[in-house]
């Protein structure tokens, strides 16, 4: 039994200041990715079946180049964020935070090779 | 709230309670698709770095995007990546203020279902 009343217990713990950044973050790069996917899909769809030297050649315009850079850039950005969720909705304690930590590895490394592996054919 | 009872409380109904209904399994494949893209993109970004290195590299790279699981993968997530984007769209729509009207919430998940193979199957016509 612990004699310590409510407010005992939440003055000093401070307020969270921002609720609002996920929600925001998730808004704008589903906005984003509406734009994106189909063209990157489009792009991508008629590269695949390729020679090698005709898809170097591809990633090699500005276009299909800044196409596929920013899907992958965006799209694991929002994936970081919806899998997020899907880990604090199902987990709990230091599996779900390392889960999360690994999550937010993951992405950055995905997004990072990938648009290297374009500047690559760019430039 | 000082001391409540936090460990043994009669839970509200959840998955083994319900009957599964268009509204909670339209939205639960919304998330198990988005999800589920991880696979696609990363073989995406594999491919990619092949590309970018050597002719050797991308053969084996672009062999197994090309073999029948790749194939499937990319298919599959192909339709995933348009319920996915249906989905976004009811969500954006809800979330800037869209009714959340049961019967009209289930014509938008007929809508997500109907349209994503309708897509799928137009973009496999395209490219």
């Amino acid at each position: 039994m612990a004699f310590v009343t409510d407010r005992k217990r939440a003055v000093g713990l401070g307020s969270a200041k921002d609720g609002t950044h996920h929600y925001w973050s998730m808004q704008v790069s589903s906005w984003a990715l509406l734009i994106l996917c189909p063209l990157f899909v489009l792009t991508f769809g008629s590269t695949l079946g390729g020679t090698y030297e005709e898809v170097t050649a591809t990633f090699a315009r500005p276009f299909p180049a800044l196409i596929a850079a920013l899907t992958i850039w965006v799209g694991f950005m929002h994936f970081k964020g919806g899998a997020q969720v899907l880990i604090e909705d199902y987990t709990h304690g230091a599996t779900r935070a390392a889960l999360i930590i690994g999550n937010i590895f993951l992405s950055y490394a995905a997004a990072a090779t990938g648009v290297f592996a374009i500047a690559r054919m760019a430039f | 709230m000082a001391d409540v009872n936090r460990g043994n409380r009669p839970l509200s109904p959840h998955l083994t309670i319900y009957r599964p209904q268009m509204t909670s399994m339209s939205s639960i494949f919304v998330r198990i698709t988005g999800n589920a893209m991880l696979v696609a993109a990363l073989m995406i970004v594999w491919w990619l770095l092949a590309a970018s290195s050597s002719p050797e590299y991308f053969a084996i790279a672009d062999g197994f995007l090309r073999s029948w699981f790749g194939d499937l993968v990319l298919f599959l997530s192909l339709w995933a990546l348009w319920y996915h984007t249906l989905g976004g769209l009811r969500h954006l729509y809800w979330d800037n203020g869209g009714s959340y009207d049961v019967a009209f919430a289930e014509k938008l998940g007929m809508g997500m279902i109907v349209g994503s193979v309708v897509l799928t199957i137009l973009t496999v016509l395209v490219i």
